[in-house]
């Protein structure tokens, strides 16, 4: 089966500093792996050069068997990889259900069709996806006034309002109220089975990430230090002593 | 474009512009660093600049009208000015920090049409000069002329950014004033108080800006309108170099000085302002794509 | 288009009566009252860029200017009769503006936040400045437009519907514009234009449309204040950044940007106050100008409907709903 997604050889360095370095892993469609190391690997750089937001300083990038190395991120997007981002944004401006109609997979916003309304089973599709997020009641707030969890689940929906075929989540965990997790997870998966969404995700959380995965990469010092099923990444020696921070 | 085949088989003329140009460079230099320093510590774009070196200059005018001589009206400009500053930031400007960029962009706008319209009507829209009395140089047998006048504005300037520089260093507003530009955060935690720094840093910007006035004033004329090109000037400057780039800002300014001076003298004198504009955006698209290229943005 | 509810149209319809009537109830006020709807088409295409997607512009004047010299050249130098060339020319000035748009944008609309609003100001003045230098539109010393047939007075009522009927056309334009999916698309570029591109928005093409259809109204616009004022001063009536540029901006705020009424009303507040200025405080009232516009801008940033909205959540249409119902709102 040809993976989803082919990362070979991609370097990435910001000045003198190396972000990544020879970075290859591979996603097939529709399973969720993972992506771990300790802070200063690599893992959000890696998600950047992919969607695009930098050009690579060598390597290539493949989504769905097309050399995407050089697109820009609109470009990128419109293929269908969404990503996450770390510090969760949305647009604060708007109401949580304007937030999810501007979501729309962008197939469907042409240069005729842009100027209409969005139509009934748009907004239907925003407010399913709202409830299942569980921000219904909060539709109308302005986005900036939710809570950071809030805005989190938020991101989250209109990751799926747009239809992904691949969705790239960064630390989709982080800051979100221990107890609410395991709900989070649940939804991750639905996504992933009944929507097919191919899922790369980055986490610190172990518990989480071994749970969630079925194939995880791990990366150190921006090289791939490891990989494997999650019991073996977990045992590994070398994973443990990158964590561990001894060299 | 005689103007420029004058150029080519005058090799002099080419030195005095240069020269020139190097000179007044010095000049933009200093309210360029007024600005930066604005920028960079307060996070506003003080779009009355230009107005500022404006009222230094008047303040050296008046000086010279009274009988003084107006070299000493430098350091007069810089002290009225600072005080201007001072008054500006705890009156207004105070309000303006913590909002976004914009709204500072305005507010100083405002600012700049308050100060250029109270100028035309306390002083008259009249080109006033503060003469200095000081001779012409001349080298080359004749070629090349420099008003003595420019080349003490050039050493004054030099030197009150040195000033400048040794004061930000050594002292500890200085010292207070770049812990805040780094962090102001940070330095409000280490019992900064972060609003009288503001203060200092808007009082001193002024006065650097007095000062370089009363040098214009001296050097060329003074004239309420003379405000936004030396704004302008300032920003481009501090675009071009970057905010904390010291020896690029001066570089960047005399280089400035220079172009704007021979495309004066290529142009005609009526396309100058023209030229200063369109370069002003030239600067700017050629930045937007350079960094397009790394896909990143001008922030 | 379905027509929104009589409740909603009572306001807009006495503004139409009232504009329609004004000439016949203070015909001395003809033109400064025709600048009010110059003010409000001002107000509305800013807010287009600068509120609803956060692109701040110091140069939409130069849409302004380049329709005005388009027009009054197009008047100059072809003979059908006035009428004709008249609105020919504002055709034409139209045309030529969205053109200097699609040309300017490509690179401007490339720079993010203060450096996109202090490009355009360069843009803006550098207009003027080789406007007053190009002797086929006349130089510094300007142009003037053919003189309108008809009886004494005509011409200022006749600019006057004019300016009424583009103020009454450039708002349920825009309206329309914001409903769509459009609008949610340039707030979203206000919001967080990384995000949006993330999402794969085409933003450059929002961004570029958007700052035609500001183009085309002001291009019109231009047309018809030339004619109006009689007179083309480069740097005074038609590249008048330092002026009507920055004033669009102010008014928007004044009003509450990022609304639809909030540009109509700041444009009304700002120019009744202008002219008060003018008549009554003749000599300082650029001075008190100055003082207003630092006045806005520190104690009004968030505008009229911008401090409304803040009140009163639920009458913009947000708020928390606890009834989770299923649909509708």
């Amino acid at each position: 089966m040809t993976p989803i997604l082919e990362v070979h050889q991609v370097s990435k360095s910001f000045g003198g500093v190396v972000a990544n370095k020879d970075v290859s892993l591979a996603v097939p469609p529709g399973k969720i792996y993972g992506l771990i190391g300790p802070n200063g690997s690599g893992k959000t750089t890696l998600f950047n050069s992919i969607v695009g937001q930098h050009p690579v300083d060598k390597g290539s990038i493949r989504f769905a068997g097309r050399e995407i190395t050089r697109l820009r991120v609109p470009q990128i997007a419109r293929l269908g990889v969404l990503r996450t981002f770390q510090q969760t944004r949305i647009y604060r401006g708007m109401t949580c259900l304007q937030n999810m109609l501007i979501s729309v997979p962008p197939s469907e916003l042409t240069w005729r069709s842009v100027y209409r309304r969005s139509s009934p089973a748009e907004e239907r599709k925003a407010e399913d996806l709202l409830h299942f997020v569980g921000l219904h009641a909060k539709r109308h707030l302005p986005g900036g006034d939710l809570s950071f969890g809030q805005q989190k689940l938020l991101e989250f929906a209109m990751a799926l309002m747009s239809q992904p075929k691949m969705l790239l989540l960064d630390e989709p965990t982080a800051g979100i109220n221990p107890t609410l997790i395991n709900g989070l997870l649940e939804r991750l998966r639905q996504a992933n089975q009944e929507l097919g969404i191919t899922l790369l995700v980055i986490e610190h959380n172990m518990r989480v990430i071994m749970q969630l995965a079925e194939y995880i990469y791990c990366l150190a010092h921006g090289e791939l230090l490891a990989e494997g099923k999650p019991e073996e990444v977990q045992k590994d020696q070398r994973v443990l002593d990158a964590y561990l921070g001894a060299t | 474009m005689d103007n420029l085949r004058l150029l080519f088989s005058a090799p002099p003329l080419s030195l005095q512009l240069l020269l020139d140009g190097i000179l007044i460079g010095a000049i933009f230099a200093l309210a360029a660093y007024g600005m930066a320093l604005v920028w960079g510590v307060m996070g506003l774009i003080n779009v009355a600049q230009g107005e500022l070196v404006m009222l230094g200059g008047y303040a050296a005018y008046f000086l010279y009208r009274a009988g003084i001589h107006p070299l000493l009206g430098v350091p007069v400009a810089a002290i009225l000015l600072f005080f201007l500053g001072w008054g500006l930031y705890r009156s207004v400007m105070f309000r303006v920090v913590d909002k976004d960029l914009f709204i500072s962009i305005l507010a100083t706008y405002g600012l700049s049409i308050l100060l250029q319209q109270l100028a035309n009507g306390l002083f008259g829209a009249n080109v006033r000069t503060a003469e200095s009395g000081f001779g012409t140089l001349v080298l080359l047998g004749g070629a090349v002329t420099i008003a003595e006048i420019k080349l003490i504005s050039f050493v004054a300037a030099l030197l009150t950014g040195a000033a400048l520089l040794v004061f930000l260093r050594r002292s500890r507003m200085g010292q207070a004033i770049r812990a805040t530009a780094q962090n102001a955060r940070a330095a409000r935690v280490m019992g900064i108080d972060t609003d009288r720094v503001y203060a200092w840093t808007f009082g001193i910007n002024a006065a650097i800006c007095g000062a370089s006035g009363a040098l214009v004033a001296m050097t060329w004329i003074v004239h309420p309108y003379l405000g936004l090109p030396y704004t302008v000037r300032s920003f481009m400057i501090v675009i071009l170099a970057g905010l904390g780039n010291v020896v690029g800002v001066l570089v960047a300014a005399l280089g400035l000085g220079v172009a704007e001076n021979f495309a004066g003298f290529i142009l005609g004198a009526e396309y100058q302002a023209a030229f200063i504009f369109g370069l002003l955006v030239v600067i700017l698209v050629w930045r937007r794509f350079s960094l397009a290229r790394q896909r990143r943005y001008l922030t | 288009m379905k027509l929104p509810p009589a409740r909603e149209l009572a306001i807009p319809a006495v503004i139409l009566a009232f504009g329609l009537a004004f000439p016949a109830l203070a015909p001395a006020y003809r033109s400064q009252m025709a600048f009010l709807w110059v003010m409000v088409v001002f107000a509305l295409t800013w807010d287009l860029l600068g509120g609803q997607m956060g692109y701040n512009s110091f140069g939409n004047i130069v849409f302004f200017g380049v329709g005005m010299y388009a027009c009054v050249v197009v008047q100059r130098d072809l003979h059908l009769g006035y009428y004709s060339t008249l609105f020919l020319g504002m055709a034409v000035g139209a045309v030529l503006a969205v053109a200097v748009a699609a040309l300017i944008g490509s690179g401007l609309l490339g720079l993010r936040g203060h450096y996109f609003a202090i490009g355009t100001l360069g843009i803006g003045i550098a207009a003027g400045e080789l406007a007053s230098g190009w002797d086929f539109v006349g130089g510094g010393g300007g142009m003037v437009p053919p003189l309108f047939p008809g009886a004494v007075g005509g011409r200022e009522t006749f600019f006057y519907y004019l300016a009424f009927a583009l103020a009454v056309i450039t708002f349920p334009v825009l309206r329309w514009l914001y409903s769509g999916r459009f609008g949610l698309a340039i707030n979203a570029i206000r919001d967080d234009e990384d995000k949006a591109e993330a999402m794969g928005l085409r933003t450059t093409q929002y961004k570029t449309i958007a700052w035609c259809v500001s183009a085309v109204f002001l291009g019109l616009m231009g047309g018809v204040v030339g004619n109006l004022v009689g007179f083309i001063d480069p740097r005074e009536v038609a590249f008048a950044g330092s002026t009507f540029g920055v004033w669009m901006v102010l008014m928007a705020i004044l009003g509450g940007k990022g609304t639809l009424w909030g540009p109509v009303l700041g444009a009304a507040i700002f120019h009744v106050t202008k002219e008060l200025f003018w008549t009554y405080l003749l000599g300082w009232q650029r001075v008190a100008l100055g003082l207003l516009i630092v006045v806005i801008v520190v104690f009004f940033p968030r505008g009229i409907l911008g401090w409304a909205r803040e009140r009163w959540p639920e009458r913009f249409g947000q708020g928390v709903d606890e009834a989770a119902s299923e649909g509708g709102r």
